[in-house]
Parts: C-alpha cells; sequence; structure tokens
C-alpha cells in the first residue's frame, strides 16, 4: 500500500464531489418523495375504512421484507420495459427509494400520531374544535415534534442507503470513488476516505439531528 | 416493448439448482453473521452500561463508527482494504488461501455491522428496567456481575425480544449487499440467471417470493416466543 498522498487526493476531489452530489440529490428526493407517499399512506392505515387500512398495512409489510438492492434490480429492469427505452440506474434507483423509503416513513408517521394521547383529540373536539381543526392544530403539531428524531434518522439511513446504486452503476460518492481508485490504482485508499468522509458526515448529521430533539422535544 | 413470459425457466435445470444454492448461502451468511451479531452486540450493548468510563466510551466507540459508515463501504473495507493492511502473509492468506473468502467476509462484514444495532437494543433493554431493582439487588448483597446475571440480563431480553426480531430480519435483507463481493446468494443467482435465459420478471419474482416468505416465517415463528416471553406489565421495545 502506497503511503497517502494528499495532492492526489485533492487532484481526485472534483470527481468526487460530483459523486456526492448525486449521492446527495439521491437522499434529498428519496426522503421528499418517502415522505409524501409515506404521509399518505399513513393516512390510509389509520383510516376508518378498513379495505384501505389492510390495503396500505399489506404495502408496508410487503417493501419492508424484501432487500432495497433487490428492488433496485426490479426497477432497473422494469421501468426501460414501461417506457420502452432505457433511463439508467438513476430514476430506477430513485423509484425504489422512494417506494422502499415510504414503507419506512409510514411506519414512522403512523407512530408519531399514535403517540398523542387519545385525551387530547377528546379535550379538541369538547373544546368546539371540528375533527379536521383538531388534527391539525391539536394532534398533528404534536406527532410531527414527537416523529422528527426518527425521521431524521431514517433520513440518515438513505444518505448511507444510497450507496446501493453501486450495484446498477450509478456515479455516486461510492462509485465515483470506486472508478477513481481502480483507475489510478489507489483502491484501497480510496475506500478508506469513503468511509472517513460518511462517518463524519453522518456523526454530524445525528448531532444535528440530537440537538433539534432536545429543542423541541415535548 | 413486448415482453416473452416464460415461468417454467424457475423449474429448469441447471437454474433450479443455482437458485437452491442461493437460498442455502443466504440462509447461511444470515445465521451464522446473527451469531456473531447477538453475541457480539450483546456484549458491546452490556459494556455500554457498566460503570466504568473506559468501557462505556469504548462500547460508545464501536457503536458510532459502525453505525455511521455504509454497511456496502463496510463489506469493501473488509474484502478489499483488510488483507492489505494486515502483515504480507496473513494478508495473501485472507486473499489466496481461505476458502469461501466471499462467505466470510460477508459474515464478518454482517455480523460487526448488525451487532452495533443490537448492542443499541440491549442497551435499551437494560435502561428500560427501574434502576430501584439494581439497588435492590445490590441490598441483598449480589456483585453486579450477579445483578446482570439474575436481575438485569433476564428481563432485558425478554423486553427487547420484538427488536431483535426485526434486527434478524435487516441482517437477512441485508444479506443481498454480499452480492457486490461475488457470493452467489437469492439476489445475485436471480439476476445472473436473468441475464442467462431474459427472464428478469420471472427470476426477481421467484427472489421477491423468497425473501417474503421467510420473513413470514419468522415473524409468524417469532410471535410465539414474543408471546410466550413477554413479561407481565412491563413495555416492550418495538423495532425502529
Amino acid at each position: 500500500m502506497a503511503d497517502l498522498d494528499l495532492a492526489y487526493l485533492v487532484s481526485a476531489l472534483p470527481l468526487l464531489w460530483d459523486g456526492m452530489e448525486v449521492t446527495l440529490l439521491l437522499t434529498l428526493f428519496g426522503v421528499v418523495g418517502g415522505l409524501a407517499l409515506g404521509a399518505v399512506l399513513a393516512v390510509l392505515r389509520l383510516s376508518r375504512a378498513k379495505p384501505l387500512a389492510l390495503l396500505a398495512a399489506g404495502y408496508v409489510t410487503f417493501f419492508r421484507s424484501i432487500p432495497i438492492l433487490l428492488g433496485i434490480f426490479w426497477f432497473y429492469f422494469l421501468v426501460p420495459l414501461w417506457l420502452g427505452r432505457p433511463v439508467g440506474g438513476f430514476y430506477a434507483a430513485l423509484i425504489g427509494f422512494v417506494l422502499f423509503e415510504a414503507a419506512y416513513f409510514c411506519e414512522i408517521i403512523r407512530a408519531g400520531i399514535q403517540s398523542v394521547r387519545r385525551d387530547q383529540i377528546l379535550a379538541g373536539l369538547a373544546s368546539g374544535l371540528t375533527y379536521r381543526q383538531t388534527m391539525r392544530m391539536v394532534v398533528l403539531p404534536q406527532a410531527l415534534r414527537n416523529m422528527l428524531p426518527v425521521l431524521l434518522t431514517q433520513s440518515i439511513n438513505l444518505f448511507k442507503g444510497t450507496s446501493l446504486v453501486y450495484v446498477v452503476g450509478v456515479r455516486d460518492f461510492l462509485t465515483a470513488a470506486d472508478i477513481i481508485g481502480t483507475r489510478d490504482n489507489q483502491i484501497i485508499e480510496m475506500y478508506c476516505f469513503v468511509a472517513v468522509v460518511y462517518f463524519l458526515l453522518c456523526c454530524a448529521a445525528s448531532l444535528l439531528a440530537g440537538r433539534l430533539q432536545r429543542r423541541y422535544a415535548i | 416493448m413486448r415482453y416473452h413470459w416464460n415461468w417454467a425457466v424457475l423449474v429448469t435445470e441447471p437454474y433450479v439448482y443455482w437458485m437452491l444454492s442461493g437460498l442455502a448461502w443466504t440462509v447461511l451468511v444470515s445465521l451464522a453473521g446473527w451469531s456473531i451479531a447477538f453475541s457480539l452486540g450483546s456484549i458491546v450493548g452490556i459494556a455500554r452500561t457498566v460503570k466504568q468510563p473506559i468501557v462505556r466510551a469504548l462500547a460508545g466507540a464501536y457503536v458510532e463508527i459502525f453505525r455511521n459508515v455504509p454497511l456496502l463501504v463496510q463489506l469493501f473495507l473488509w474484502y478489499f482494504v483488510l488483507p492489505e493492511l494486515l502483515p504480507k502473509a496473513a494478508g495473501t492468506w485472507l486473499k489466496r488461501e481461505l476458502p469461501y473468502a466471499e462467505f466470510w467476509t460477508a459474515v464478518v462484514g454482517l455480523g460487526t455491522y448488525t451487532a452495533c444495532r443490537v448492542a443499541e437494543q440491549v442497551r435499551a433493554g437494560i435502561h428500560a428496567i427501574a434502576g430501584g431493582q439494581v439497588n435492590a439487588g445490590l441490598a441483598t448483597g449480589l456483585t453486579t456481575w450477579q445483578v446482570y446475571r439474575h436481575i438485569l440480563l433476564p428481563v432485558a431480553y425478554r423486553i427487547i425480544v420484538p427488536a431483535l426480531t426485526s434486527e434478524f430480519l435487516n441482517i437477512f435483507k441485508n444479506s443481498s449487499l454480499a452480492l457486490t463481493i461475488g457470493l452467489l446468494e437469492v439476489t445475485s443467482r436471480s439476476r445472473q440467471i436473468s441475464e442467462y435465459t431474459y427472464q428478469p420478471i420471472e427470476m426477481f419474482t421467484e427472489a421477491t417470493a423468497i425473501y417474503c416468505v421467510i420473513t413470514l416465517i419468522v415473524t409468524a415463528g417469532m410471535r410465539v416466543v414474543e408471546r410466550r416471553s413477554r413479561l407481565p406489565g412491563m413495555i416492550t421495545i418495538e423495532a425502529r
């Protein structure tokens, strides 16, 4: 193993940053899409219409019981078949992340809503608020504050999880480092660098999440 | 685009045997990885609750390191980087002579990663027990070890059964990542066969079904265990 060459690392930074942009984009879109779909699923799961609740529960169970890697392969193959033209791994992986994360976010949101004590709803209704108003002004603000730490943890998990796009050749941070490392015969240094960067970013994000939690905890 | 369906590919030789061997690897890696995750995770989790600050800090560092690096990167570190960092003879042995190197790497990688998650559950389980029980145990003359052995651990493990179930399911699903280092487990086999036969829908459906069925079996089995191990009047710690 050659000594870690700082100048070399600096020369590789622009390409690595391109990869990091892809990783961050995947994380951002995955969280936003997963939250949106997950919120819809959570509402369905808590609704009084039994078939809808069952459907949402089935969705969650199904997506939680298969590896996301298999999901990425599914969409990597299926999306071009639907569209009739190849779209590349990025969109396939993104669809996979949104659909899978939605199942996890659904459970987090549901637990958050259920964490609000029932008396709160009764009190809201008793004070003359409509059901909608009770939900919007009493339940959801508390639920959001309760679920915030877990939502953040899950987002950090997705940030780490986007590295799986390696298998379909999307140039995220890890894949970019892999390509550069293979090209320049510096694969050991590159993998170590990737590990350190992920570690620092996730630690920082966890610290931030902890602070937010302390600030907004009820 | 037209798709040519052929479900018979699932039972065609040699593909049916390929898939079966993939299933065997997936199950083997999951079980072997879990034995590391459970034992190491228990040690680290307990170490996070002891009085000695150095032990606690070391265990905390373990959890932070393994939790904050993506599992895929950890697998690469074990498989590609570790042999280079070891003394030459050991590195060469790992790379050239160790039989089933992908398997052992996957077991160690998945095991040590899942251990940090198990550790967090064990710690949470121990912390969920009221401090008065520890004091009561110590007051009756038990040593710290005896308090753990007879009071804390039996209760803690029963509290965290549901969480451990989902950690096992996690390691089972995560075993698919071993395909990146060349282990021919279920996901890898399904992709391989679909490339040979151009029948990806059938193959991915089969792989999906395998994962679903095993998850269902494990969940159903653990539900029985959960019911029997539940402590009356105690909370249980659900998975996150």
